[in-house]
Order: C-alpha cells, then structure tokens, then sequence
C-alpha cells in the first residue's frame, strides 16, 4: 500500500543538510562569539580572552556553560508565554535564512546529484525578506512582554529602525534584481560564476546601500540602538537571564554570520573563486574550492562587521532615522532609476 | 588675551563640505586607526605569570625582622602602637627565660603581636618608629578573604623565615629589607 510517493532519500538527504547547516552556523556563530572578543580586544590594544584553553579558544564553551547554569528568571507580571516565546523567535528565524544560501555547487553521492543548498526556491531574496522583518518579531516580542519600560522601549526602537531599513534595503536589491533578472540565489550566484565580474563591480551603490542596511538589520553597531546600554539599561533582552539571554545573544552572531553569507553571494560571487575556472577542476575540488571561497569572504565580511563596531560610536535615534529615510532611501532610489535606464538602454538582460 | 601656552589649538568651525556629510571618508579613516592598533604593542600585563615591579617606597604588608642568627629582634617596646595613628598594633610584652636566649634577642619580647590590616592604612609610621630595627613594611599587599578574622595577623603570618631552617627565604626578606633601608 503506497500512502504517498515520498522520494525517500531526498528527504534524508534535505535532513542532514539542515543538520550539517545548522550545526555549522551554531559553531561559527560561538566563534563569532570569540572572534568579537578578540578583535575588540586587538583593536583597543589589549589582547581579548586568552585564559580558557589555549589563547582562550574554549572561552564560548566557558560562557556556554555559565549561561546554561544561570538562573532561569521569569518575571511575575510578564506574560509567561510571549515571554518565552521571544527568544525562540529570534532564534528561529535567525536560522531560518540560512535555508535558501547555496553554500557549493553540487555533490556526488552514491550516484545522486546532491546541490548544496537547502532549498532553491525561485523567490529566494523575498524569502530573506520575509524571515528577516520576521526575525524583529522576537525583539517586540521579548521586550513587550517583558513588562519593563526600557525593554518596551528598546523593542520599539528595534522595530521601526528595522522597518526604515528594510526599504531601503529592498530598494537597493531591486536594482540587483534588474542586473540579474532573477530572484533566485542559485541562478545568481552562477550568473557571476560565468559573467566576467562580481556584482559589486556593477552596483557599487547598491552594495552599500545594502551593507548599512544589513548592519541596522543586524542590529550591530552603529545601529545598535536596541540595546544602548547608556539609555535603555540594556535593551529588549534586560529582563532575560540564563540562556534565554543567551538566545537573544547568541541569535544576533548567527544573524550577522548569515546575512554576511547572503552579502557574499549576491555581490561577492558566492561560491566562486576569484581568478580559478571552476568547470576546470575535478568534482570534489571544486566544491572545496567553493566551500573555501565562500567561507572565506564571509568571515571576512564578518570581520568588516566587527571592524566597524569597534570603531564607529552608535548613531543618536533621530540621525539613525534621518540616515534611513532621508539618506539612504533617495539614494537607493537614484540607483534604482539610473541601472534601470541603463540596463534600458544596452538592453543587458540576461 | 594672551595665551598661558602654545598648545591649545583653534576650533575649525567651517561648515562641513559635501564629502565631510556624507561621512564615508571619515569613516574610512576611523577605521584605518583601529586598524592599525591591531599591530600595536598590547599594553596588557599577564598579571599571575607577569608581576610589575614595586617602587622602592611601597608600603604593603608588614614583616617583622629577625637578626642573622634567627633571632627576634622586637623588644615589644610599644613605640609602633604608639605611632599608629589607626591603632591597628597590639602586643603583650613577656620576660625571656634563661632557655630562650636562642629565640629572642634581648631580656623582653613580643609574646603576642597582631596587627589588624582592615584598620592599617599603610602609612608606616610604625616602621619609622621602631627602635630595633624590628618592623619592615614588605612588597606585598593583603589578599581577599572571607573574614575579618583573617585579616588580624599574628606573630606568626608577620616574622620573616628562620635563617636555620629557611636560609633562602630568610635571605630574600633580608634583601628586601636592605632595600628598604636604602631608601629612607
């Protein structure tokens, strides 16, 4: 009796992939944890952890542990279910992105055709969309129902900065989107693979248009207001304590790991290393050198990420505003009409 | 108004121009100097594997002297109680038996000697004070502790090892000592 036609293998194929992704961003996510540390510590000439372990390699397995064993504190008149639901929130659609990133081409096992990528939807950028402007839910969320003025507050402020950011953000890639005419992540990353330059090259604005957006989105420095400390205590998560703190922590690493990723493969070329002709190269080195071309230019964009918290001071509330809405909005929509009348006028669709 | 020094500078308060708004270069040069201090020298000191040196002057704990052969050299005079202005030293003179001579230096000793380091202020007076040559403020400061108690330290935490049976550590509390001397 055949209840329904599940191509089996495909299914376990698409789990371990989920796990593998997962876990590997779970751990990149730690490091960053480290990374951050270290280069904070680097940059303001102090060396950063270096107690736990050998230069202080196990110090997020330490912190790991110190949250897990702290106590779980729920406040008495916040709502106990949303309260909870917060970090899952945060956590979950922090994950959740990494679903659609091509991570390498494609793998050969046991006479399958693996691709490595999660999930090649044909609406991949508005699926990024989607999971981000989702991923604020878990700040409002956490913060409201904190019950507590300054996570309130915190929360708001979150909200508003991530929807003044998203349109920009949006804006700036419909012009990619012109370039590429297409919205999926697989078909652009080897549009770039077989075009003669990175996407970069053709929209310069429109990468930096989107790199100050990812920054607010992520909620990292200088569009940090979400949890300035000077005014807001300590933000959304002020009230959280043991690991769902660390949730909400641990939630932005992955954020930033993640939407660098999306950074390298839509302007960086994804998966393809500069200067190396993949079709050339046998099936297992390939995907290596696909694996290490990707990795490598998001950590270092992770790095770029971290460089910049460590040197810019937080922007005021009006200016973040005044930036978004007044700054980088027009400007995403000059670069907007100019790659549309010149993809026009050379007719350089794909 | 004459200026005091050369030093101030004046405040440049021209309008930013199109490329200062835009903040880009700034930003860029910000972020070149944090760059850099990536290879500056760190300025941190591993403190337990790396300890700084001490100024000859520094007042920490007290120690309180034997002579070369072990000897106790405080004759519980009472001049350093007498000199501290936090009343931090207590002691009770005793007589030295006929047995004792290898012990105590002189007829009368310290039978007990505390000082309470949670009322010393390390002003050392008390080693100003002293006639004998007896009590030495060393280079090392009170550690954290749990009680009050801990920190009234007796005749035994404060007496410098016994040449006889700790020659080498007899020798560095020596040395320290005459450094000390050295600089009043």
């Amino acid at each position: 009796m055949i209840l329904l036609t599940i191509d089996w293998a495909y299914t376990i194929e698409k789990m371990v992939l989920i796990a593998i992704v997962i876990s590997v961003s779970l751990l990149i996510a730690m490091y960053a944890t480290y990374a951050e540390r270290k280069i904070a510590g680097v940059m303001q000439d102090r060396r950063g952890p270096n107690r736990a372990g050998p230069f202080g390699i196990l110090q997020p397995l330490a912190d790991g542990i110190k949250l897990f064993f702290k106590e779980e504190i729920i406040p008495n008149n916040s709502n106990r279910w949303l309260f909870v639901l917060g970090p899952c929130l945060a956590m979950l659609t922090a994950m959740m992105t990494s679903a659609i990133i091509p991570w390498g081409s494609t793998i050969e096992i046991a006479g399958r055709t693996i691709p490595l990528q999660i999930a090649d939807i044909n609406i991949g950028i508005l699926y990024i969309f989607g999971v981000v402007s989702m991923g604020v839910y878990g700040i409002m969320i956490g913060g409201w129902a904190s019950n507590n003025k300054f996570s309130l507050m915190a929360a708001l402020r979150g909200a508003s900065q991530a929807i003044s950011y998203e349109l920009a953000m949006g804006l700036s890639l419909i012009a990619l989107l012109m370039l590429t005419g297409s919205l999926s992540l697989k078909t652009i990353v080897e549009q770039q693979i077989n075009g003669n330059f990175w996407n970069i090259v053709y929209q310069p604005l429109g990468f930096l248009i989107f790199f100050v957006c990812a920054l607010a989105e992520c909620n990292r420095a200088p569009f940090d207001l979400p949890e300035a400390e000077s005014e807001l205590n300590m933000g959304y998560h002020q009230e959280y304590s043991s690991m769902k703190l660390g949730f909400f922590l641990f939630a932005e690493y992955i954020n930033m790991f993640i939407s660098c990723a999306v950074i390298a493969t839509l302007f960086f070329g994804g998966y393809d290393m500069p200067f190396v002709d993949e079709s050339q190269l046998s099936g297992g080195t390939a995907l290596l050198t696909g694996l290490v071309a990707l990795f490598g230019k998001t950590f270092i964009l992770i790095f770029v990420f971290m460089w910049i918290r460590w040197t810019l001071p937080r922007f005021r509330y009006d200016q973040l505003m005044n930036l978004g809405w007044k700054g980088l909005i027009p400007l995403a929509l000059l670069n907007m009409v100019i790659t549309g009348a010149v993809v026009l006028f050379t007719m350089k669709t794909p | 108004m004459q200026a005091l020094t050369q030093r101030a500078k004046p405040v440049d308060r021209r309008p930013m121009n199109w490329i200062e708004k835009i903040y880009l270069w700034n930003i860029f040069k910000g972020m070149l100097i944090t760059f850099r201090h990536i290879f500056k020298k760190k300025v941190t000191i591993q403190y337990p594997e790396q300890k700084r040196p001490f100024s000859p002057v520094f007042r920490g704990l007290h120690i309180l002297n034997r002579d070369e052969e072990g000897r106790e050299r405080c004759t519980a005079c009472g001049l350093c109680a007498v000199a501290c202005p936090a009343e931090a030293i207590t002691m009770e003179a005793a007589e030295r038996l006929p047995n004792e001579e290898h012990l105590y230096r002189e007829e009368k000793y310290a039978a007990r000697y505390e000082i309470n380091m949670l009322r010393c202020i390390f002003c050392g007076l008390c080693e100003e004070a002293c006639p004998k040559d007896a009590i030495y403020l060393s280079e090392t400061f009170a550690p954290a502790n749990y009680s009050r108690k801990s920190f009234i330290y007796s005749k035994n935490d404060l007496l410098i090892p016994d040449p006889k049976t700790k020659p080498e550590e007899f020798n560095i509390a020596k040395g320290l000592i005459e450094k000390k001397k050295k600089t009043k």
